[in-house]
């Protein structure tokens, strides 16, 4: 039957992998070599742009807001901090996983909270979450080091072999790594029906209950694996700057986030990607020219951004690109605005 | 004959309001059973206590004689129990092909698959292309549901629900709002639902009630009126009385 390999053709076209895409990680492969003097900064955005993956995978996939993500950054973060200073998983890339797992299951554990209610409620919520920890990493200061934080990490070499050095090379191929690899992961899933589920629970969750979708079973599966990530990141921090203080559970980290993902736009992963990009840019070049008043001018872009509608700057932005592909290749921008995104 | 579904003494009120009074319904299998009522009778609560959006004050559900009161939506749909909305209920982000496949891939089971890509189940694939083909949406599998016309939009309604392969299928006014021009293709797709199929149809709109049903209830404030044959309800002085003036009733 022709009409279902064509039905097959069309279902999978999204995921099929993109020249734009290709083209991207291997500018940021690039950067790598390029910036040689810039690595802690690119280590940085590399860092914020995995947690803003993670906001993205429940947010822009499954609809669900949250103002507390900072809560699984910090538990990644202090849990590889406390592994590595105590000695007890010295292996970087295990403790990285085991600090992503303990920030999982918190991630399951208030998932049922988050769940229940609707977006007001889920902030509140979210962000309780949040507070509730940094409150109880302040309490608890014989384990955290309170207000000073962990002090004295020492990171022992990837694999025992490959050291951490003092300017942040290693840090930064190590998180590019990192960060690679749980996209590959994210984009395999956001392409299962599994992912699709979470777009139609975003929808529409009347209809998804109505077609046979467990809509509660499937909030809990994203926000876990979104808390995973999230830790991930979290520790990624702890492990390239060797520190981990209260802060990684600031509000303002959750607030960020927030206008991260709004600037790189929801729901194509790449979102967080680019804003994270994006966002780091700018809060450089204003502080740069107005430290005290950088805050105002990041403000007003993302003013900007709404008013103007994202889909259109992402039009103006791409015009040439899609234009250049049209003449040469004659067919349609490969690079398109991200569908998801109205 | 057997009982696909089957209510006992359903009650629920909102607030001091009694929309469903002491509703005791039985639909047999394969029946196009006809639910209709004026303005305001409880139909659509009525619906949504069967699909289990809404729960009753008391009384009980029972689909193929087994007691579905308590379970949730999802449930049901797995129990082969689906419907269509009155006023469409669609993903207006997402296309007529992944729509419809993932109610598809939700049946077989697939729903949960996190690795797999969608596309790459040629049972799905087949179904998919199937449903899409009877219901003319092939044009337009690839377009954003928000940008297709209504009819369209309809008829994607329809085929949703019965991508869901159901035993029971409930019609929430099918031909609601739909232009003239694109009715046709609407009640042709009604019509030609597999006769194992059991239908319950609610309907406004008289004309249809009349070619498609083979049974009708009657219901009046949220209470069961009068149910027969269509020649029977026709004649039946009561239902002219409550019917009079909104709309005259010939067989």
């Amino acid at each position: 039957m022709t009409a279902s390999s064509d039905v097959g053709y069309h279902a999978q076209r999204q995921a099929r992998w993109h020249y734009g895409e290709v083209a991207f990680w291997l500018i940021v492969l690039g950067c790598g070599f390029l910036f040689p003097s810039r690595y802690l900064i690119m280590t940085d955005i590399l860092r914020l742009a995995l947690f803003t993956m993670s906001l993205d995978l429940i947010l822009g996939y499954a609809g669900i807001v949250s103002l507390g993500h900072a809560a699984f950054f910090g538990v990644g973060a202090y849990a590889a901090g406390l592994l590595a200073l105590h000695g007890i998983i010295t292996e970087p890339v295990l403790a990285l996983v085991v600090a992503g797992l303990a920030a999982m299951v918190l991630g399951f554990a208030t998932s049922f909270l988050v769940i229940r209610g609707v977006d007001l409620t889920r902030l509140m919520v979210t962000l309780g979450i949040a507070l509730l920890l940094e409150a109880l990493a302040e309490r608890f200061s014989n384990i955290t080091g309170g207000t000073d934080g962990l002090q004295g990490i020492e990171m022992q070499p990837i694999f025992g072999e490959i050291p951490f050095d003092m300017f942040g090379k290693t840090g930064f191929f190590y998180s590019l790594a990192v960060l690679f690899l749980l996209f590959l992961f994210a984009r395999r899933v956001v392409h299962s029906p599994f992912g699709l589920s979470l777009r139609a629970i975003k929808n529409n969750p009347l209809r998804a209950a109505a077609i046979g979708i467990p809509v509660n079973r499937r909030l809990i599966a994203i926000y876990t694996l979104a808390a995973f990530y999230a830790g991930i990141a979290g520790a990624l921090f702890t492990q390239t700057t060797a520190i981990a203080s209260l802060d990684v559970f600031a509000f303002e980290r959750s607030a960020d986030l927030m206008l991260v993902l709004v600037i790189g736009g929801t729901g194509y992963l790449y979102g967080g990607l680019i804003g994270a990009v994006i966002f780091r840019m700018l809060q450089e070049f204003f502080s740069t020219i107005t430290p005290q008043y950088w805050q105002f001018w990041i403000g007003l872009v993302l003013v900007v951004i709404v008013l103007v509608g994202r889909q259109r700057l992402h039009r103006w932005v791409l015009y040439v690109p899609n234009l250049v592909i049209k003449q040469v290749m004659g067919r349609k921008a490969v690079v398109a605005v991200p569908e998801s995104d109205s | 004959m057997t009982i696909a579904l089957e209510t006992q003494n359903l009650e629920k009120t909102f607030g001091g309001l009694r929309v469903t009074r002491d509703l005791s319904l039985k639909i047999e299998q394969g029946a196009r059973h006809a639910l209709i009522g004026p303005n305001g009778a409880g139909k659509t609560t009525v619906i949504n206590q069967l699909t289990g959006v809404l729960k009753p004050n008391s009384g009980r559900i029972l689909l193929e004689g087994q007691d579905i009161t308590d379970l949730p939506v999802h449930k049901r749909v797995l129990r082969g129990l689906s419907r269509t909305f009155q006023i469409n209920q669609l993903y207006p982000d997402l296309t007529p092909l992944e729509t419809i496949g993932l109610a598809v891939s939700e049946r077989l089971g697939h729903g949960g698959d996190w690795w797999r890509r969608m596309g790459t189940r040629s049972d799905v694939n087949d179904e998919i292309a199937d449903l899409l083909t009877r219901f003319h949406l092939l044009d337009v599998m690839n377009e954003e549901t928000v940008t297709l016309p209504y009819g369209k939009q309809r008829l994607l309604e329809i085929a949703v629900a019965i991508a869901a392969k159901p035993r029971v299928l409930l019609l929430d006014e099918p031909a609601a709002g739909v232009p003239e021009s694109e009715r046709h293709d609407i009640l042709a797709v009604v019509g030609s639902l597999p006769r194992d199929v059991t239908v319950l149809l609610i309907e406004h709109d008289m004309d249809l009630v009349f070619s498609f049903a083979d049974r009708i209830s009657v219901l009046v404030s949220g209470a069961l009126l009068t149910e027969g044959p269509p020649e029977q309800v026709a004649r039946d002085p009561q239902v002219k009385a409550v019917y009079l003036g909104e709309e005259a009733v010939n067989v």
